[in-house]
């Protein structure tokens, strides 16, 4: 069988694949964002004093980190309903079920990246900003989280990226994100090829554009001065 | 009236009797330096001062006000960071690594306390923060961030940012001792500015000269405690211990 590059090209253009990418990457990206606040949280929690946050903590990067996303996604979107009859209504579409699962899931793993963001912070600098009369608060936001956002560049990345292809995973709870729409097409005409290699395409460059902008972001958290050294001695 | 008093004050780091009851105090204006070897205690008694960190037992008054330890000098409660934070204000804290934020330059170093502790709006701040650069002699590195600065600049930018907030005491904790020989003098040199107009400052240092030239008093801490406070000239010349003219064998 032959690559019917009308087909691949039409397909690549058409509403349905746009549409499909809109939703993976607005998943992938709320729910990213989620599990960073999560994940920001229960790192806070397992590094700080409060046993009862810390074991919370603990059990939650335990159990998450532990069942299969697939599992969870199921979970989610088919036995929760079953025992809260309040999810059985029309708001509960399978976006807010995959973005639920997902951003559970992720928090977990964001947790434990950022809790290692935070401990690789130099002690010296929760010092020096205690020294200088800061509250706790002012010190995590002046002092600690710009430096652990520098370290925790490009670890999140990584967990983004990953994000992207974790939505297609909700093409088991029919949610219509990219891969589902690929299957769509599949199955209406048993063109395998032109549509994989479509929706490949579309992977490809998201994650392309990810990674400029994940090059962008660490560009900006060089903590090097822009202006020439030249200049400023002369100033 | 002294402006720091610390009394009977004891620190424990677990089973470890880190200061077993150290008892001194520093008027308006004095100098006193604290020579002694590492792991003498010298850097933990610096920090209870600079609130950092509770006292077990013992107290330390802040003009005559209580800031550390139970009034009677009983066990003390520790308390909230919140409080603490207040209770900072008028004592600056110099570190033996500087400890500048590396994420902001020299400027940004400075005002930062200034905006986010004291409220004082960003024009002011950048206008008191360069005015302070100036004064340790970085008029012209205002802009360098940490990474681009010697060692010895880090420091004087570390000392500009604890000098802004206006403090009554400066804390030094051997504020040369990571640096190359170079760069030592201008650090030292700043320091002695400073104290020539005025400021109170408790330096733990192992520079002779220094202490020499700048101290009231020359305090010799030895596992825990001070073994004797003696004017530079006494302390240098004629210490009554064993235990300094040992130390001092090492250091001289």
């Amino acid at each position: 069988m032959d690559f019917e590059s009308d087909l691949f090209f039409e397909v690549l253009v058409s509403e349905a694949f746009l549409k499909g990418a809109a939703i993976s990457i607005s998943l992938a990206t709320l729910s990213q964002l989620l599990a960073i606040f999560f994940g920001f949280f229960l790192a806070i929690f397992r590094l700080g004093k409060n046993p009862l946050l810390k074991a919370f903590a603990g059990v939650y990067i335990w159990l998450f980190r532990a069942i299969p996303a697939l599992l969870l996604l199921l979970i989610v979107w088919n036995a929760l309903p079953q025992l809260i009859p309040a999810m059985r209504q029309e708001w509960y579409s399978p976006f807010l079920a995959a973005l639920l699962a997902l951003s559970i899931l992720e928090g977990a793993y964001m947790a434990e990246i950022l809790r290692s963001s935070i401990m690789s912070v130099d002690d010296g600098q929760a010092l020096a900003g205690r020294a200088l009369g800061m509250t706790p608060i002012q010190v995590m936001r002046k002092v600690i989280i710009p430096q652990l956002t520098r370290i925790a560049i490009p670890p999140t990345a990584n967990e983004y990226i990953g994000m992207i292809k974790y939505t297609s995973l909700a093409s088991v709870i029919s949610l219509q994100e990219l891969l589902t729409r690929a299957g769509n097409g599949v199955s209406a005409t048993f063109r395998f090829v032109e549509y994989y290699a479509a929706a490949l395409i579309y992977y490809l460059v998201i994650v392309s554009v990810l990674m400029v902008f994940q090059s962008r972001l660490e560009k900006r958290y060089a903590w090097i001065s822009t202006v020439k050294k030249s200049e400023k001695v002369s100033k | 009236m002294s402006l720091i008093d610390v009394q009977k004050v004891e620190k424990y780091y677990g089973e470890n009797h880190i200061l077993k009851g150290v008892d001194f105090s520093i008027n308006a204006g004095q100098v006193k330096a604290i020579m002694g070897p590492s792991g003498s205690g010298k850097s933990t008694l610096l920090r209870l001062i600079a609130l950092l960190e509770p006292v077990h037992s013992g107290k330390i008054l802040f003009n005559g006000e209580l800031i550390a330890g139970a009034a009677d000098g009983s066990r003390a409660k520790p308390e909230s960071e919140k409080v603490l934070a207040l209770r900072r204000r008028g004592i600056g804290m110099v570190f033996q690594k500087f400890n500048l934020f590396p994420h902001l330059n020299a400027v940004e170093n400075v005002m930062c306390a200034l905006t986010t502790v004291q409220g004082v709006d960003k024009k002011d701040a950048r206008e008191q923060s360069i005015h302070m650069l100036e004064r340790v002699g970085l008029g012209d590195r205002t802009t360098f961030f940490p990474s681009e600065l010697s060692g010895g600049q880090q420091q004087r930018v570390a000392i500009a940012r604890a000098l802004v907030l206006a403090p009554q005491l400066m804390l030094f904790d051997e504020p040369t001792s990571a640096l190359d020989p170079e760069l030592v003098r201008e650090v030292l040199k700043v320091m002695e500015k400073l104290a020539e107009d005025g400021m109170t400052m408790l330096v733990v240092t192992h520079e002779v000269g220094f202490a020499r030239r700048v101290a009231n008093e020359v305090l010799m801490f030895d596992e825990g405690e001070i073994v004797e406070a003696l004017p530079p000239d006494q302390f240098f010349t004629k210490p009554a211990h064993e235990r300094t003219k040992k130390f001092l064998e090492h250091v001289q």
